[in-house]
């Protein structure tokens, strides 16, 4: 119901009454700039928090090893645990439904050498499923696969900044390098979302690495990634199985922290995931709390600006005025002040957000903090209604006042 | 047109009420000119109240037009003002940030009318007020007697039944005052009923009919020289 008679009226008395409508309107613009900041920063803290684990997968588990610190069945402490292909194949086997993928793991430091450049790398000897794990991405010809571990094939995926040292602007890809004095084939180029560090070193497959350098079935971790459809909670009591079992199977104390132990993506994810929770719930209470704020200082204002217009509401009323016109009229404007006041502060918010992007990311872990749509949509419906209310009921009172009372008001 | 009956009215006052009209019998014709007199507290413009619907009876029969008023909502009474009556009041009560011309032609949106009509209708009246060249002007810029010649245009630009002026002089001086009666006896002269309420004996002389009140009861009822002039 379009009545351009009613807008005019309802400009009409918005202009005369400037600096009111003003102040209705600031206090809902203040209420809803709040509110948008509070969401918007918190949801930046959030996206940093996703983003400080974006470097491997969200489900990702590793089972670590390292020296005994608790005496078990006869054996002593310090004794170093040594994991090996018996017990990648027992994970594998034993809780193969709860697995999506799985990559051995093996650390070695070697020269790297190209002609003439040469530099020493990290180098990792994984299976061809830590691509996945590790959220590798693949620039120029392919990770590891199958057939390279099956024949143990002498080939390289190597980093983004591993290619740069070495070759600068070349080309690479298929080149040989010289890796601690075996020639590898290079098959990949890589970059890694988790930064430099990520990207300065190099794959091989672990059967390779097993083959040359030692002879033996050695592995420095297993990592894996449960299966995605377990819940948190599952996930959690998989981790906890699965290091009891391995505690068990290899003479470890059950209690032996040092000695293996399950570093688990699920657990960190509950933590960050209340966290958040948290995080959210005392935005949401002080956000609304903001509303609620701007809310009954509108509601203020329209009782004032009402009573200020009872004579105004009686002489129209004398004049003719249905009391359900000088209702929807005053309900009109409060609407349209909250709306376009509420508006202008939650533009007013979403532009200040934009503006802090990512600057604030390395010191206050905000990292381009926004509002979603929905937060959006559903502060609009909170204002339209609450100027509903605040127009509604100080309205009908004043429309309901028999007409010679309000000739009377002064 | 205006016919009343046995009509009282009493405002609650704490746990007393104040009985101000005692059973009121008057009876207006169309195309009258009255004029009801009493001091102030006779029971006056609580008569205006009740006839211009702006205020309910208790007890007594009311008949606006051959309608019984009764069981009136603000929605009914509403249209019926807007329909048959037109008010013109001691402080004029026009909206201060519209302009003479808005101010003329704001019962006629409340009528339905169109924006261009109305505001066309409404020049005519100020025209007829003799104020069309303040037609934009706003209250505050206009003199009194311009304010209350807006007012009655405002009364008039319905075509109402009954005009009612609740002390149309009594906040002008005497040679404006001398303009306003003369527009009213202007609109009676053209056939409308006009209801005048004042307490001063000079304005009362100039219309036909003078009804006096004391203490909620009609005194005396009588025609004036004007009258027997026409």
């Amino acid at each position: 119901m379009f009545d351009l008679d009613r807008w005019r009226e309802i400009f009409q008395s918005i202009n005369k009454n400037r600096l009111r409508s003003v102040m209705s309107g600031f206090t809902v613009a203040f209420a809803i700039l709040l509110f948008t900041l509070l969401f918007g920063i918190v949801s930046g803290l959030s996206n940093s928090f996703k983003g400080a684990f974006a470097d491997d997968a969200q489900n990702s588990m590793r089972v670590r090893v390292w020296k005994t610190t608790k005496p078990f069945k006869g054996l002593q402490t310090g004794r170093r645990i040594q994991l090996k292909n018996d017990e990648y194949n027992y994970v594998k086997e034993e809780y193969a439904n709860k697995i999506q993928y799985q990559s051995a793991r093996i650390y070695k430091n070697f020269t790297l050498k190209y002609k003439n450049k040469a530099d020493n790398y990290n180098i990792r000897a994984v299976n061809p499923a830590h691509q996945f794990l590790e959220k590798t991405i693949i620039d120029e010809g392919r990770f590891l696969n199958e057939r390279d571990l099956k024949e143990k094939s002498k080939v390289i995926v190597i980093g983004r900044l591993v290619k740069e040292d070495l070759f600068g602007e070349r080309p690479a890809l298929g080149k040989r390098l010289n890796v601690n004095g075996s020639s590898y084939q290079i098959i990949g180029i890589f970059s890694d979302d988790g930064g430099d560090n990520e990207e300065r070193i190099a794959y091989i497959p672990v059967t390779t690495a097993q083959m040359i350098y030692g002879n033996n079935d050695y592995i420095s971790q297993i990592v894996l990634g449960y299966n995605p459809n377990l819940s948190l909670d599952a996930a959690i009591a998989f981790g906890n199985r699965m290091e009891r079992d391995l505690r068990k199977k290899m003479n470890i104390h059950p209690d032996d922290q040092s000695a293996l132990s399950v570093r688990n993506m699920a657990e960190a994810n509950k933590g960050v995931g209340q966290f958040m929770g948290i995080l959210y719930a005392i935005v949401i209470l002080v956000g609304s709390g903001t509303l609620v704020a701007g809310i009954i200082g509108i509601s203020n204002i329209m009782i004032f600006v009402i009573k200020e217009r009872t004579k105004e509401f009686g002489i129209r009323k004398a004049l003719g005025a249905k009391p359900s016109s000088i209702v929807g009229m005053v309900v009109q404007e409060s609407v349209l002040i909250t709306t376009l006041a509420g508006y202008l502060g939650l533009s007013l918010g979403t532009y200040l957000l934009s503006l802090i992007g990512n600057s604030l990311e390395e010191d206050y872990f905000i990292k381009d903090p926004s509002v979603s749509t929905g937060i959006v949509v559903g502060a609009t419906i909170v204002l339209i209604l609450s100027g509903l209310i605040a127009g509604y009921l100080p309205a009908k009172r004043a429309a309901n006042i028999k007409p010679i009372v309000a000739l009377r008001a002064d | 047109m205006i016919k009343i009956e046995k009509l009282h009215k009493s405002y609650p006052i704490g746990k007393d009420s104040l009985h101000v009209l005692k059973g009121i019998d008057l009876h207006i014709k169309e195309g009258e000119f009255v004029s009801i007199m009493g001091s102030s507290g006779s029971g006056k413009s609580t008569l205006l109240n009740i006839v211009g619907l702006l205020d309910i009876h208790d007890e007594g029969d009311y008949y606006l037009n051959d309608q019984l008023i009764k069981d009136m909502n603000e929605k009914k009474s509403a249209i019926l003002r807007n329909k048959f009556l037109g008010f013109v009041f001691q402080s004029f009560n026009l909206i201060s940030y519209k302009t003479a011309l808005e101010n003329v032609a704001l019962p006629l949106y409340y009528k339905g009318m169109s924006r261009k009509e109305r505001l066309k209708v409404a020049l005519e009246y100020l025209d007829k007020v003799g104020l069309k060249d303040w037609a934009n002007h706003l209250p505050n810029e206009l003199s009194g007697g311009q304010k209350q010649r807006v007012a009655i245009a405002r009364a008039l630009v319905t075509k109402p039944k009954v005009v009612l002026a609740d002390e149309p002089t009594g906040a002008l001086d005497s040679t404006t005052t001398d303009s306003v009666m003369d527009l009213l006896k202007d609109i009676n002269d053209e056939g409308m009923t006009v209801f005048v309420i004042t307490h001063e004996e000079e304005v009362a002389e100039q219309t036909k009919r003078i009804v006096r009140l004391k203490d909620g009861v009609i005194i005396s009822d009588e025609l004036t020289k004007a009258s027997k002039a026409v």
